[in-house]
Order: structure tokens, then sequence, then C-alpha cells
């Protein structure tokens, strides 16, 4: 779950990071105005969108006083940046910055453990200072059962060469920044630019956090101290009708999930699941040339009325002609029980199961019983025998 | 209406009001109900959730509850005496 920056800040904030004075978000533009008459200086505005690219697209203002403020706040308001409408636009005072640094916190894929990353050469994309200044990178690896501890974070400043007061202060930023991410179940705590003022003071200019999305429950209290409703399931771009139907389908019950979609223009509907078994099956659709018109979640024993609601949603969706429902070997997800919510899902949407489901492949527990249903509707299925690379080739061959 | 599951009662089980009770209480989705006059209902809707775990052929003397597949070879699970 992505974070507007204002909601980042806020977090931050919480925590004793330094912030630029002000630092409120605004909804209309009389409001920005007030910001700007209380920090009484030049100010920032920045449109609140969780896509980048603002600055280019004029997302990103700067305003002398508090009526310019306002002219700038609506021109920003009325802004759609690259499909995203802005929640509000964030009014900050503007900072003399002496110069940029760059502090991330992330999950290491490789070791399996957080990353702290720090760099001197902030503002920019931190992959490309990887890449080409490497001597101007430093990161570490920590646990996520001991505290992060100042020494950590000082050794890791440090190793570019960082020295004094400066390293004195992003000790201090960096040791907090880790305890952000790890008290909140955060993927991404992000500071890019951190800025050196003039004054030899340290601010966060700008900040991403992303939640582990099944944070969100344990997290409550802090979603809505934030002011985010934990409900809200955030992408990089707003969620489209389909997916909040999905959820919807989702929500529905307790019982397993089904209806966690995500929304394509193709014409193949998936009905996939089993952890990475349905990345593994939606890569080797588009590997056979087929076209997936969603990428679905289904597993954990869903009841027929889950399964039979997605199969509809997906069948109802736009340009889609067949589904395929696929998943790796599964122990804990009922065979016959999704075979008969798809194939209800099927009927109740008017269509024949055996023309509209293009390949049945779930091979677990209660398979023979599913096998029964499927072959009493004349559906195409197959068990573990054929593997999900040739199940997906057979249902890409069936939309030719 | 169901499309896989069909769940019959026997009419002298359907009016006992303790069996009523037990056949609530043990299926695990929901399948019976209290009708009027506190007789069993069928509740249709979730007839499809049925997992066939049998637990209702076993709350009732034998042969007094059927679970009938409406699919493949028609199969009819019911408790033997
Ligand atoms: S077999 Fe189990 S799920 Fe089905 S009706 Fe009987 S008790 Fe309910």
């Amino acid at each position: 779950m992505r974070f507007y920056e204002y909601e980042s800040k806020r977090l931050f904030g919480k925590y004793g990071i330094p912030l630029p004075t002000g630092s409120k978000v605004a909804r209309t533009p009389a409001e920005a105005g007030a910001i700007a008459t209380e920090i009484a200086g030049p100010v920032v505005l920045k449109s609140q969108v969780l896509t980048g690219g603002r600055m280019k697209a004029g997302g990103v203002l700067f305003a002398e006083t508090a009526a310019e403020a306002a002219r700038a706040a609506e021109k920003i308001l009325a802004l759609t940046i690259n499909g995203h409408k802005p929640r509000g636009v964030l009014v900050e005072a503007r900072a003399p910055i002496a110069q940029e640094y760059y502090l991330g916190v992330t999950w290491d894929g490789v070791n399996r453990l957080p990353v702290m990353i720090f760099s001197d050469m902030g503002g920019i994309d931190v992959e490309e200072v990887a890449e080409k200044h490497p001597e101007h990178i430093a990161k570490r690896n920590f646990s996520t059962l001991f505290p992060f501890s100042d020494f950590m974070a000082k050794e890791l400043i440090a190793s570019i060469g960082i020295s004094g007061s400066d390293l004195n202060r992003l000790t201090q930023i960096a040791a907090t920044l880790a305890r952000v991410f790890r008290d909140h179940g955060l993927t991404l705590a992000e500071i890019n630019p951190l800025v050196r003022l003039h004054d030899g003071r340290f601010l966060c200019l700008d900040g991403h956090v992303d939640m582990e999305d099944d944070a969100r429950d344990t997290q409550k209290g802090l979603l809505r101290e934030l002011g985010i409703d934990p409900a809200e399931k955030r992408q990089a771009r707003p969620p489209s009708q389909f997916e909040i139907d999905g959820a919807a389908v989702d929500a529905v019950d307790h019982r397993g999930v089904a209806g966690n979609v995500v929304e394509f223009d193709g014409d193949l509907g998936l009905v996939i699941g089993a952890g990475g078994g349905s990345l593994t099956l939606f890569d080797a659709i588009r590997k056979h040339g087929g076209r997936p018109a969603n990428y679905c979640e289904i597993g954990g024993n869903p009841s027929v009325t889950k399964a039979c609601a997605l199969t509809k949603l997906i069948l109802a969706k736009r340009g889609v002609k067949k589904i395929a429902v696929m998943m790796n070997v599964v122990s804990n997800t009922r065979v016959d029980i999704v075979a008969r919510g798809v194939i209800k899902g099927v009927v109740e949407s008017g269509f024949d199961p055996a023309e509209k489901i293009a390949i049945f492949r779930i091979p677990g527990s209660w398979e023979t019983e599913g096998f029964k249903i499927l072959r009493h509707y004349g559906v195409e299925y197959c068990d573990r025998s054929v593997s999900m690379y040739e199940a997906a080739g057979r249902a890409v061959a069936k939309m030719k | 209406m169901a499309l896989f599951i069909n769940v019959e009662v026997d009419a002298a089980v359907a009016r006992d009001g303790e069996l009523v009770k037990k056949l609530i209480e043990v299926c695990p989705v929901n399948i019976f109900a209290t009708g009027s006059g506190g007789a069993l209902q069928i509740v249709e809707p979730n007839l499809d959730e049925c997992t066939l775990c049998e637990l209702c052929l076993n709350a009732a003397p034998p042969g007094t509850v059927r679970v009938v597949k409406l699919y493949g070879d028609k199969e009819v699970l019911t408790r033997k005496a």
C-alpha cells in the first residue's frame, strides 16, 4: 500500500524526522493560501498523486505570497498526472539547499533482510547512482529481530566519507527511519532528497512509504491516525471499477481468497492462484502469446459463492471471450468446490461451461470429485501430469 | 437453484425439534434452518456450498437424511443402518 507524500511525511514527523515548515495538505486554493500565510515566506506546492513525473507535468509550483500560492494550488488541483487526480496540494516552506542526499530502507530480496541504502547524491534515481557512481552509495542489511542501532547507521554513513556534525545529524535520521520501517510493516521507507541546508540542518524534502498489504490489519491504528482508510488498496494508479468490484467479491465472506484482481485489456479471463503459481501462470499465458484480461488470486478454499461471483465478474468484463482456471498443485483448496463455483458462475452468466472455460487445471485435494463435475459439464481439464506451462498453452490455443 | 447438491430429509425428522436443532448445529455451511412452526427448512441458496462432510447423515437416524449429487452418476450419500 503506497502512501501519498503528505502521509509519508506525517509518519516521519511523528518520529521526529525533520520536515520543512508548514508541510500541510490543502484541498482547496483557499486552504493553500492560508497555509502559505502561516508559513509567511516563499513556498513550494506539490500535487499529491501516487505517481512520478509531477515536476515535468506541472504538478510542482513555487509561490512567494499567499495569493500566488492559492493561484498555484488552483492550477495543480485541476491537473491530472498520468491519469491520477490529486488528493490535494502539499504546501511547505522553500528551503535553501546546500546538498542533497538519498536515504532509504527497503527489502533485499536476495539476502531476505531489510537493507538501508544511503548516498550523498540525492534527488536522482538511486539505481542510476549505484550504476554510475558506486563510490557514492553505501548499503547495509540489518536484522528484523534486533534493534537497528545508531552505531550501525553511523558506520554506514561514515563509509562514504561523511564526518563531524553532518555524520551525527544523519545518524539520527537514518536510525529513526529504520525504526519507522520495522515498526509498521513497511516495504519501503525512503527520503529522497534528504537535504542539508546552508545552516547545517537536515530536512526530509520528499518521502515515499509503501506498506505491506498484509500489515494493514495490524497497522489499523496508524492508518487511522494518518487519515487512511485501512480498507483502501492502492497501486501505482487508482483502482478501476473492475478491481473495486473484485475486492467487494473477496469481502463477501472470510473463506479463502477470490477476487483480488488487477485489470488488463486482453480477452482471456484468468481464475488463477497458488501464490507464485499465479505469477507463473500469468507469465506462461503471455509467453504463449495469450492476452490476459486480468491477473487474479484465488485460493485458500473460497466458498462456492465467492468463486461464482468472481467468475461472473470476469465474464462480465468487456472483451473477455473465455476463462482459464488454473492453479499449481493445491492441498488447502478443494478442487471440487472451485469447480462448482466457476461452473455456477459461467451458467449464471448464461454461457455453456464447455465453451467458456478454455482449460481447468487445478490438481489437488478432492480432485477426483472435481473432475466428475467437470466431466459432467464437458469442460476440458487436466491433472498434474500436464505442467502449468502446457496448460497455459492449451488455453491460449483455444482462443485462436 | 442448486446445480450440484440436493439434500432430502424425511418428514418425521423434519418435524422433530431435537433433530432439527442437531442438523442446524452440525452443518458447517448453514444448509439447515428452522422454518414455520419449528419445522426444518432447507436453505436453497446454500445447497451448493455443501462440503460433503456427512455430518448431517450421522446426526439423524440411518437413511433419513440424504445428500444427492446432481452431477456425474448422481450418487446419493446416506448413513447406512
Ligand atoms: S454433508 Fe455436511 S455440508 Fe453437506 S448438508 Fe450435510 S452437514 Fe451440511
